[in-house]
């Protein structure tokens, strides 16, 4: 799929012309007899989690098994049920932000751009062309965090041990120049209705660029160390594969809708924050199996950055450009104003005390996170507090394809099919 | 993006009385069916060529501040191919039982969601072959959090709530079904397998 790979493989054997290294069969499967009969049909019950490091947070599994073959894997969630869409129905709608971190605490500067877009859409408010670049970098930045969790923990899970340091070394580059922006490494709270809680600070910029700059010697490095590890290949290739007929029934999305061959991107197929005109591709697997859900995780990354690059292009052109939109129902009016002008107070006041009041009326923004299509779907009846808050979480949807999966095939594979699907309790819990 | 779907005048083309109101809300198309309907008008939407709604991006119910409002269960669907989107909505009456018929053989995506909405707002799906809590535990007795008669902090007392929690045996969280299925069952403590030949659900206290 990547050209690189390509480059480095080809007079690699166990390569084939495409670039795609070859299918290692996998010496035992789900329906190989001989197993069944060495170890005798007796079923066990067998108990993962709440508590288990491989379940990546509070998933709990309860696995039916044939000697060694899983037969029925149960999953039990909503132990990290926090109540947040009933939370979200007593509070402003800027006041949902904060919850909105707290949902897929890998990516919570995209979870609060979407929160913002759909309030913004339910009011009909056009952002200001420095807002969409900061909040496009955001999106971005998430992504590659996002994907480096799932990547140093999948590692970790087939046990690889190195590409977890390496990608968490990356990560908290990121985390830091979060740091720096909002003051918070993971509670960012970025967004507010209309705008951004604050311009990025002086110099911002150059951290950024130095991170997208030499970013893709990680990656290089982690494609070295995986893609053609016959390892990672024999624990991955031909596991929990789903077709592309399986991963729509599903309602699968993100980088386990692609990697069946399913070419759909919400930053494509539906843009927001002017998504459309940069500059990038979207990975497409081919198999469905995890080693396409990884590869195409490694691809995204290399995209993210390249949309970071431009952003940052983009971003010099608009220096001094207002961050938030001017409307005063929205956006609160600078504090010297609100001391000295009496109808800069008052709404000041009114923000304060009521917050933002969208027209009634409903709206479903869904935007592509790093796990899938997070989608917030708004019922707003005219005051200041949302009737309905739905979140639509990746997670949780592609995580109910997990039973399907795992079906047939080996205990140890269970662990990574369910790393494969790339979950965070929080948000599957919410 | 501002007008209606063509799909809702095909709709009532094909379907008549049973499709109610629609309406345009930020550009996006409601469709409100009857919820004796829903399933065959859900089905045809999926299958019919130039609707193609082959993907069930979400599923999910509103409950109104306005008692008397009808519950309403929402299923936003979304057509890959098409890059169209349609949200159609199922209203329920709170006084009645609230029933509406899974849509689980047409889309499996349709699993959890629909356990979710069981879950929190005590719809159920018929049809649906495993319909039980989800998010909230099976023997959770203090109603649908996401209904609006029901209080943020939940009906019970905190110390109730305490109590209930420390009287739970924590070895005890298979449910009947996880455990009568496996050979594991014959393996377990004398007390445990009488009270599941007492016939015990779901989880034992």
């Amino acid at each position: 799929m990547t050209l690189r790979t390509v480059e480095m493989a080809l007079a690699t054997p166990g390569v084939d012309a495409a670039g795609h290294p070859t299918r290692i069969p996998l010496g035992v499967s789900g329906d190989n007899g001989t197993y069944r009969e060495d170890l005798g049909a007796e079923r066990m019950l067998v108990n993962i989690g709440p508590q288990h490091p491989a379940t990546h947070g509070v998933l709990r599994l309860v696995i039916e098994l044939e000697g060694e073959t899983v037969k029925r894997c149960i999953p039990h969630v909503g132990y990290l049920h926090s109540g947040f869409e009933k939370l979200g129905e007593y509070r402003h709608y800027n006041q949902i932000i904060p919850l909105t971190d707290r949902t897929d605490y890998l990516s919570p500067m995209a979870n609060n751009v979407g929160l913002a877009l759909a309030v913004e859409a339910l009011m009909g408010i056009e952002l200001t062309e420095r807002c969409k670049v900061l909040r496009v970098i955001a999106c971005e930045m998430s992504r590659i965090i996002s994907h480096l969790v799932w990547l140093g923990t999948t590692g970790i899970d087939l046990g690889a041990f190195t590409p977890f340091l390496w990608s968490f070394q990356e990560r908290e580059r990121i985390y830091n120049l979060q740091e720096a922006w909002t003051g918070a490494r993971l509670t960012t709270s970025l967004t507010r209705v209309g705008g951004l809680m604050a311009d990025i600070p002086d110099g911002w910029e150059a951290g950024l660029r130095e991170f997208t700059s030499t970013f893709p010697k990680t990656l290089q490095e982690v494609d070295t160390m995986f893609t053609r590890n016959a390892i990672w290949i024999g624990r991955t290739q031909g596991v929990g594969a789903l077709t592309a007929e399986e991963a729509i029934n599903f309602s699968l999305s993100g980088p386990m809708l692609r990697a069946s061959g399913v070419d759909y991107d919400v930053r494509k197929d539906r843009p927001y924050l002017d998504y459309e005109t940069y500059d990038f591709d979207v990975a497409v697997g081919e198999y469905g199996d995890i080693y396409d859900r990884y590869r195409i995780r490694l691809e995204e990354m290399t995209q993210s950055n390249r949309i970071l690059e431009q952003a940052l292009d983009r971003l010099s052109r608009l220096k001094g450009a207002p961050i938030n939109v001017s409307d005063p129902r929205v956006v609160l009016p600078p504090k010297s104003r609100a001391m000295s002008d009496m109808e800069a107070m008052i709404f000041h006041f009114k923000q304060v005390m009521e917050g933002v009041k969208p027209p009634a009326g409903e709206v479903y923004m869904g935007i592509e996170n790093p796990k899938g299509e997070l989608g917030y779907y708004m019922v707003s009846d005219g005051t200041s507090k949302p009737v309905r808050w739905r979140i639509r979480p990746p997670s949780f949807i592609n995580l109910a394809s997990l039973p399907t999966m795992c079906e047939g095939s080996l205990l140890s594979d269970v662990i990574a099919i369910n790393a494969s699907v790339d979950i965070v309790m929080g948000e599957v819990d919410r | 993006m501002t007008s209606l779907s063509p799909s809702v005048p095909a709709l009532r083309s094909e379907f008549g009385a049973a499709i109610g109101r629609h309406a345009v809300s930020s550009g996006q198309t409601i469709v409100y069916v009857d919820g004796s309907r829903s399933h065959d008008v859900l089905a045809w939407l999926r299958d019919t060529p130039g609707q193609e709604f082959n993907y069930l991006t979400d599923v999910t119910a509103v409950d109104y501040r306005d008692p008397e409002r009808l519950l309403e269960v929402v299923y936003q669907l979304r057509s890959l191919g098409r890059k169209a989107d349609l949200r159609v909505k199922v209203a329920l009456d709170k006084r009645e039982p609230l029933t509406v018929r899974s849509v689980y053989h047409l889309w499996r995506g349709a699993d959890w969601l629909e356990r979710e909405v069981f879950d929190m707002f005590g719809v159920t799906f018929t049809g649906h072959p495993d319909l039980r809590r989800i998010l909230m535990w099976e023997t959770y007795a203090e109603g649908y959090p996401l209904r609006k008669d029901f209080p943020l902090r939940g009906h019970f007392s905190r110390a109730e709530q305490t109590r209930q929690a420390l009287a739970a045996n924590p070895e005890a969280h298979y449910s009947l079904e996880e455990l009568s299925l496996a050979e594991a069952y014959g393996e377990l403590p004398e007390d445990m397998r009488e009270r599941l030949a007492r016939g015990e659900r779901g989880f034992l206290k």
